[in-house]
């Protein structure tokens, strides 16, 4: 029987439709950040921090990928806008789901779109958005073996924030072996330890975000 | 389940590659999966049933190729299985690096012309 060679990457589909939310992104001079974590991990209390902490100085705007509104209505009461995108009890985002949600954002009016993924640390890996950082945080609470556990998720980070530090009083977490798995997967990976509650670790990672929205204006300006 | 939107990818990437070939039917997708890529169980053949109805792939057979996970010790070369700790089970290093088991594409397609 024929045989065809393909050699190609299954997720090619979704790859190419990332590629154009990229473009759109770009030609609006617009940093887009995709947030995944396990549930509860703190992707929205990480979100409306970092909101209230910049949004003096940015335009901000968020997606939400959730089956409800309960994190769009919190990200909502910082003020800026946001939006559903309603994954109908799918375990990801993708690429698809997000072009056809970006319409629902003025983007000329916009420097920085945060895009909380759904809780999981297995699927949305899986699934480039076009946004161009993958934020992945991690937390004190769900343990310190997670980097052993999902390191598809781990791979994929372009920066990882461990989410909860306040609780390192309360809750046996060996940051070293956490590290080392994280080393392993993903070396030299930018990281910011911090804590959505009280603040403290906040500001590293928020001089991390400005200096991506100032190279991303730069490139869209040149 | 992310099995759905994985098998409509994977239908995509089929067709374009069957259709300008003059393809009459698609009967085996040979996949190459590795470990430590997304999860990919047998319960696909029941989604790629659904998403390959009417097509020219209705009915094909995907076939699994998996590979397991790999990795390579950086400070004496052993090459070992994973473990919970990502340390070398020969000289206890732990500067060790991933070689093998982030596959996840597809290799071939059987068709009958
Ligand atoms: N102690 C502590 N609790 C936190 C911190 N950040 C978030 N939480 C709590 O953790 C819980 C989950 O936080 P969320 O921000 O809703 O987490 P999420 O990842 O958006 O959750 P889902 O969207 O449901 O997956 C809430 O009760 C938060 O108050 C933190 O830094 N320290
Ligand atoms: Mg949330
Ligand atoms: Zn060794």
């Amino acid at each position: 029987m024929p045989e065809i060679d393909i050699v190609e990457n299954i997720m090619d589909a979704n790859d190419q439709i990332a590629a154009r939310v990229r473009q759109q992104l770009d030609a609006a001079g617009v940093l887009g950040l995709n947030l995944m974590a396990s549930p509860g991990a703190g992707k929205t209390s990480v979100l409306t921090a970092t909101v209230n902490a910049l949004k003096d100085e940015l335009r901000l705007a968020a997606l939400d990928g959730d089956v409800h509104p309960v994190d769009v209505e919190k990200i909502a009461r910082t003020g800026i806008p946001v939006e559903l995108i309603n994954t109908g009890g799918d375990c990801h985002l993708d690429a698809n789901k997000l072009i056809h949600a970006l319409p629902t954002l003025d983007l000329s009016q916009v420097d920085l779109l945060l895009v909380e993924n759904v809780g999981n640390l297995i699927c949305p890996a899986a699934f480039a958005l076009g946004t161009h950082f993958n934020v992945v945080i991690a937390s004190i609470a769900e343990g310190d073996d997670k980097p052993y556990k999902y390191p598809a998720m781990y791979r994929g980070a372009d920066v990882l924030l461990l989410n909860k530090i306040d609780m390192l009083q309360y809750q046996e977490f060996d940051l070293d072996y956490f590290r080392h798995g994280v080393e392993v997967l993903n070396p030299g990976l930018t990281f910011f330890p911090l804590s959505a509650r009280t603040g403290e670790g906040l500001p590293a990672w928020l001089d991390w975000v400005r200096a991506r929205v100032a190279e991303r204006r730069a490139a869209s300006e040149a | 389940m992310h099995e759905l939107s994985i098998t409509q990818n994977l239908l995509a990437l089929a067709l374009q590659h069957a259709e300008p070939a003059g393809v009459r039917q698609i009967t085996t997708l040979h996949l190459v999966i590795g470990e430590l890529s997304s999860v990919v169980d047998d319960s696909v053949q029941f989604y790629w049933d659904f998403v390959s109805k009417g097509t020219i792939a209705e009915g094909a057979r995907l076939h699994f190729e998996r590979i397991p996970a790999a990795f390579r010790c950086l400070d004496c070369q052993t090459e070992f299985g994973r473990n919970d700790r990502y340390q070398c089970p020969a000289c206890g290093s732990g500067h060790v690096t991933i070689s093998a088991g982030e596959e996840f594409f597809l290799k071939s397609i059987e068709v009958e012309e």
